[in-house]
């Protein structure tokens, strides 16, 4: 590192004595042997060969770091030359990195790949962000700098310098000018300037901004006392955000548990079936979600973006499908006898479980995320990840579309007429066995649809529906049984309730306190949150 | 009425037993039977089953050369099926029933200590091919997977050298290894002179999920202006959300690099590893190593098992070795009894995968360097940091009460906790 350091210096020594010129360039030859020092040694050779390029300042350097820290350069067995190597079925298409020549087509044995390590990629990341500061493009400029930042190398305040007083649009300076402070606190200028950085820094107002000037809150004198009385303004600002992030977990995790808890509302809530094998249509749901990806890959794999859209029918005709499949085949000759329905629910569990581990492999399956939900996004200090925002919103849309199909249609209303007399709804004309069928297929079919979500954020194996079953029970039990609206409340509560536990008591104990709670609560209210009123509830 | 249903049923079996046996001793003849005890149903199937592939896979190989003493092995494969009293049932159905010669088996460390009275009882052999977290030395079982020293110790010497971290975050699921393991790494990192506020220790239930609220304090704690890093000993299927959620909140390698003991070629295949470039995983063996016997391993492999995209992995390494070094015995010993073999295996010395050779030692570990691998964006792992073998170290030297005790299954001392300072066989007390 010291290494590094020095020849850094020694870089921006020669950069600040010859004069700046905004291209620069060498000799093609002297610039080759100089990539070629990359791949001559180990990863200390590797580093100083990277700051020794740096100090070149040549323009093609940028890009020739870039490719090393993704791993496109490799070194020729036989006379250790470095170029771009890309893979060309078992060979490799080698490329001059200076001139960009063609240098053929070698076989993959005569070949090493340059590795790099995390040590490296800063160094990398360093070096570029250096060499970028005056690229042409903001955006470059902008990443530059924050580049440089993360390094507070305080040899780079004259490139910084220069760079900011060239620097045209206003948000870039900002960044540079944050980086020049983050550097000068590593530097050995005076501490009425230090304490001006920290100030600068403060200023961010960011966790990362804490962190820059948390090592120097011991010193004596102004720049200890700036960094106290920053650290206590920003811990303050972080706490609010603190306790916005939480929420915003614990409705992620809520509008997890009310997707996987929905479909047994159905079930367990309105028809009063154990269905242990709940989880297992979530599963398939996934596995549906994975089978609709593995088919747009190989025939049309533009269309990978929309691969969860087209997933979401197949997923519900499937587990529906299997569901009525069930309902049919097993429950319907075991109403009235919770214990035996439990019993041969769990088996069917089991059952589902083993076809799937052997159809598919007992490995998990990999069911990729969409360009729109991958990534996150920053509001204030929060993260919000776009994969959760999506899956808050298909929780709505899931549950307000239930809400509107049992209230608005006569499928509906029939299968409320079911569930609320039997008798007089057959006297009625209702064919109770049908609807019994196909209520059971909406709740399955709508954990089919969970399953879509869940592919996204937890791994698709057949254990997948384990993990799900006994929260979905403790939601719908203590959000009241067959009330949707308790449902929603169950999970949301629950959902926070962890969220807030978690980070004081960790994650083990946090769930044991909130079973705890619920034992305790299903002690008060036996009927949950939202109970039944009526007759429905004594029959 | 149920008096004689369960008469009747006893009679059967013994019955079928008898029937069983007899056909048994007039197989025992001509093949030697090897156990396999992975599970292929439950939660550990997607771990355990390629294991039982290969041993299968072993089998064939060393029938192909005329198998052992001349005689052909058979392998007998039961289903334990994640559930760990079972695994001592068909522990003991393997080795009285089916008489077999040998067990290579389990996965968690619960299934294996389920099984150790069996193996003591009936007095049979079992390879236990995964790494562990140490504190136990048996006289029936050889453990040919990483011990603590063997794997977390050497990572976290080098994130200390190479990355220059400062602060740790032990982050695990809450079972016996991880806290086993957190709880040597802890007393090592102290005596590292790592002050107490630079170390949080956190445990997470198996098959965790939402990872939100514990990668963010990871964020938060290595925020703080030291290099932070994560010593991950977080389970099977927890590691793809954990992953996911790391990728997520935009956590890079760079900045603050997780270290994996439980995360291997397998695990990473039902990932995208694009945003895991740089995390790393401690091994004694990756599918990347670049040796001719790798080559060959893998080439062998995947003829055998039909798909060449079938990665290979660490505990499949141990697994070759424990098979290797029991062949080498038996061959020694000129028999399959247990006693002379486990007389014979110590000293046994096979080649490994990564170019070396693994040596059983006394006390029933064996010697093996310890590689540190960065994750790559095709899955596989770029190896960074090789050792020389290291001796596997039973009963780890930071904890109190193992620090003092070794092991040495050899005669005369014959003795699996012998304490050094108050010289007796017995542990601690």
């Amino acid at each position: 590192m010291r290494m590094l350091r020095c020849l850094a210096t020694l870089f921006l020594l020669m950069m600040t004595v010859l004069p700046l010129k905004a291209a620069t360039a060498i000799a093609d030859a002297d610039l080759t042997a100089l990539v070629n020092a990359l791949g001559a040694g180990d990863f200390d050779a590797t580093e100083q060969a990277i700051a020794a390029l740096a100090a070149s300042g040549d323009d093609r350097v940028a890009g020739i770091l870039d490719k090393l820290g993704n791993g496109e350069l490799v070194t020729r067995k036989a006379d250790k030359a470095v170029f771009i190597g890309e893979k060309a079925d078992k060979d490799f298409k080698l490329t001059d990195p200076v001139t960009g020549a063609d240098a053929g087509i070698v076989p993959k044995a005569t070949v090493d790949k340059l590795k790099v390590n995390n040590k490296l990629r800063r160094a990398i990341a360093t070096a570029v962000g250096t060499l970028t500061l005056r690229n042409a493009d903001p955006k470059v400029r902008l990443a530059a700098a924050e580049a440089v930042m993360k390094s507070q190398d305080a040899a780079a305040i004259p490139a910084l310098d220069a760079a900011i007083g060239a620097e045209t649009d206003a948000a870039v300076k900002t960044a540079m000018i944050s980086a020049r402070a983050a550097a000068v606190l590593a530097s050995d200028l005076p501490d009425s300037e230090k304490a001006k950085a920290v100030d600068t820094i403060a200023d961010l107002g960011t966790r990362d901004a804490l962190g820059m000037i948390a090592p120097y809150a011991g010193q004596a004198g102004p720049i200890g006392d700036a960094v106290k009385a920053a650290t206590t303004a920003i811990n303050a600002k972080l706490a609010l955000w603190d306790a916005g992030q939480n929420i915003w977990y614990g409705l992620s995790l809520g509008s997890v548990l009310l997707l996987a808890a929905i479909g047994l509302a159905i079930t367990f809530g309105v028809m009063g079936i154990i269905n242990m094998a709940h989880g297992e249509m979530v599963m398939l749901g996934a596995y549906a979600t994975f089978g609709v990806q593995e088919l747009i890959r190989n025939n049309a794999p533009e269309l990978f973006d929309y691969s969860l859209l087209i997933a979401l029918p197949v997923a519900f005709v499937t587990a529906g499908g299997v569901g009525i499949l069930i309902e049919r085949s097993i429950i319907r000759w075991l109403y009235g006898r919770p214990l035996e329905t439990l019993l041969a629910t769990w088996g069917v569990s089991l059952i589902l479980q083993q076809a799937v581990r052997t159809i598919f492999g007992a490995n998990n399956r990999e069911v990729g995320n969409p360009s729109w939900m991958s990534g996150a996004f920053t509001i204030g200090e929060m993260q919000v990840t776009w994969s959760r925002l999506w899956i808050i919103a298909f929780a709505a849309v899931v549950f307000l579309s239930l809400i509107g199909v049992l209230k608005k249609t006569a499928l509906g209303l029939q299968m409320r007429a079911v569930t609320a007399n039997r008798p007089m709804a057959s006297a009625m004309g209702i064919r109770t066995p049908f609807i019994d069928a196909l209520t059971f297929g909406l709740g399955s079919g709508i954990a089919g649809l969970a399953g879509v979500a869940l592919s996204q954020i937890d791994n698709v194996s057949p254990n997948l529906g384990r993990g799900y079953i006994i929260d979905s029970f403790m939601v719908v039990v203590f959000g009241g049984v067959g009330n949707l609206w308790g449902t929603l409340v169950g999970a949301m509560t629950l959902g926070v309730a962890n969220k807030f536990l978690e980070p004081y008591a960790g994650a083990v104990l946090g769930k044991i306190l909130l079973l705890v709670f619920i034992i305790l609560f299903i002690q008060k209210r036996p009927r949950g949150l939202f109970a039944l009123k009526g007759r429905a509830v004594e029959a | 009425m149920s008096m004689t249903f369960t008469r009747r049923t006893f009679g059967l079996l013994a019955f079928a037993g008898a029937l069983s046996a007899s056909t048994m001793l007039a197989h025992a003849e001509d093949t030697i039977k090897v156990g396999v005890l992975h599970s292929l149903s439950g939660t550990m199937a997607i771990s355990e089953t390629t294991l039982k592939d290969t041993v299968l896979f072993l089998i064939d190989e060393q029938n192909k050369k005329g198998g052992v003493l001349g005689k052909k092995l058979e392998a007998v494969v039961v289903d334990p099926a994640s559930n760990w009293p079972l695994f001592a049932e068909k522990a003991r159905e393997l080795i009285s029933k089916d008489k077999v010669s040998v067990v290579f088996g389990c996965w968690t460390s619960v299934s294996r200590k389920s099984v150790l009275p069996v193996f003591k009882e009936l007095n049979s052999i079992l390879f236990y091919p995964v790494q562990y977290e140490g504190e136990e030395s048996e006289r029936n079982v050889f453990y040919t997977g990483a011990a603590p020293n063997q794997q977390a110790i050497p990572a976290v010497d080098y994130l200390m050298k190479e990355e220059g971290v400062k602060r740790w975050v032990l982050e695990g699921t809450d079972y016996v290894y991880p806290r086993t393991t957190n709880k040597i790494l802890e007393a090592y990192l102290k005596a590292k002179g790592v002050p107490a506020e630079d170390i949080i220790v956190n445990y997470t239930p198996f098959g965790f999920a939402d990872w939100q609220t514990e990668v963010s304090k990871i964020k938060a704690f290595g925020a703080e202006g030291k290099k932070t890093a994560v010593v991950s000993t977080i389970n099977g299927d927890a590691n793809v959300p954990f992953y996911k959620e790391l990728g997520n909140q935009g956590i890079k390698a760079e900045d603050i690099p997780v270290v994996a003991f439980s995360v291997g070629e397998e695990e990473l295949a039902g990932m995208d590893t694009k945003p895991l470039v740089g995390h790393l995983a401690a091994w004694n063996y990756f599918e990347s190593v670049d040796t001719p016997e790798n080559a060959e391993f893998i080439d062998a492999w995947h003829k055998y098992i039909g798909n060449d995209k079938r990665t290979t992995n660490d505990p499949m390494e141990a697994t070759y070795i424990g098979f290797n070094a029991w062949v080498k015995a038996v061959e020694a010993a000129g028999t399959t009894d247990t006693d002379p073999v486990i007389d014979a295996l110590p000293g046994t010395t096979v080649p490994n995968l990564s170019g070396g050779y693994a040596t059983i030692m006394p006390n029933h570990h064996i010697t093996k360097p310890v590689l540190i691998g960065e994750i790559q964006d095709d899955g596989q792992f770029d190896i960074v940091s090789q050792t020389a073998p290291v001796v596997g170290d039973e009963w780890s030297d930071y904890l109190e009460g193992s620090k003092d005790l070794i092991s040495d299954w050899r005669k005369p001392m014959n003795c699996g906790n012998f304490n050094v300072v108050t010289g007796k066989c017995g542990g601690a007390g």
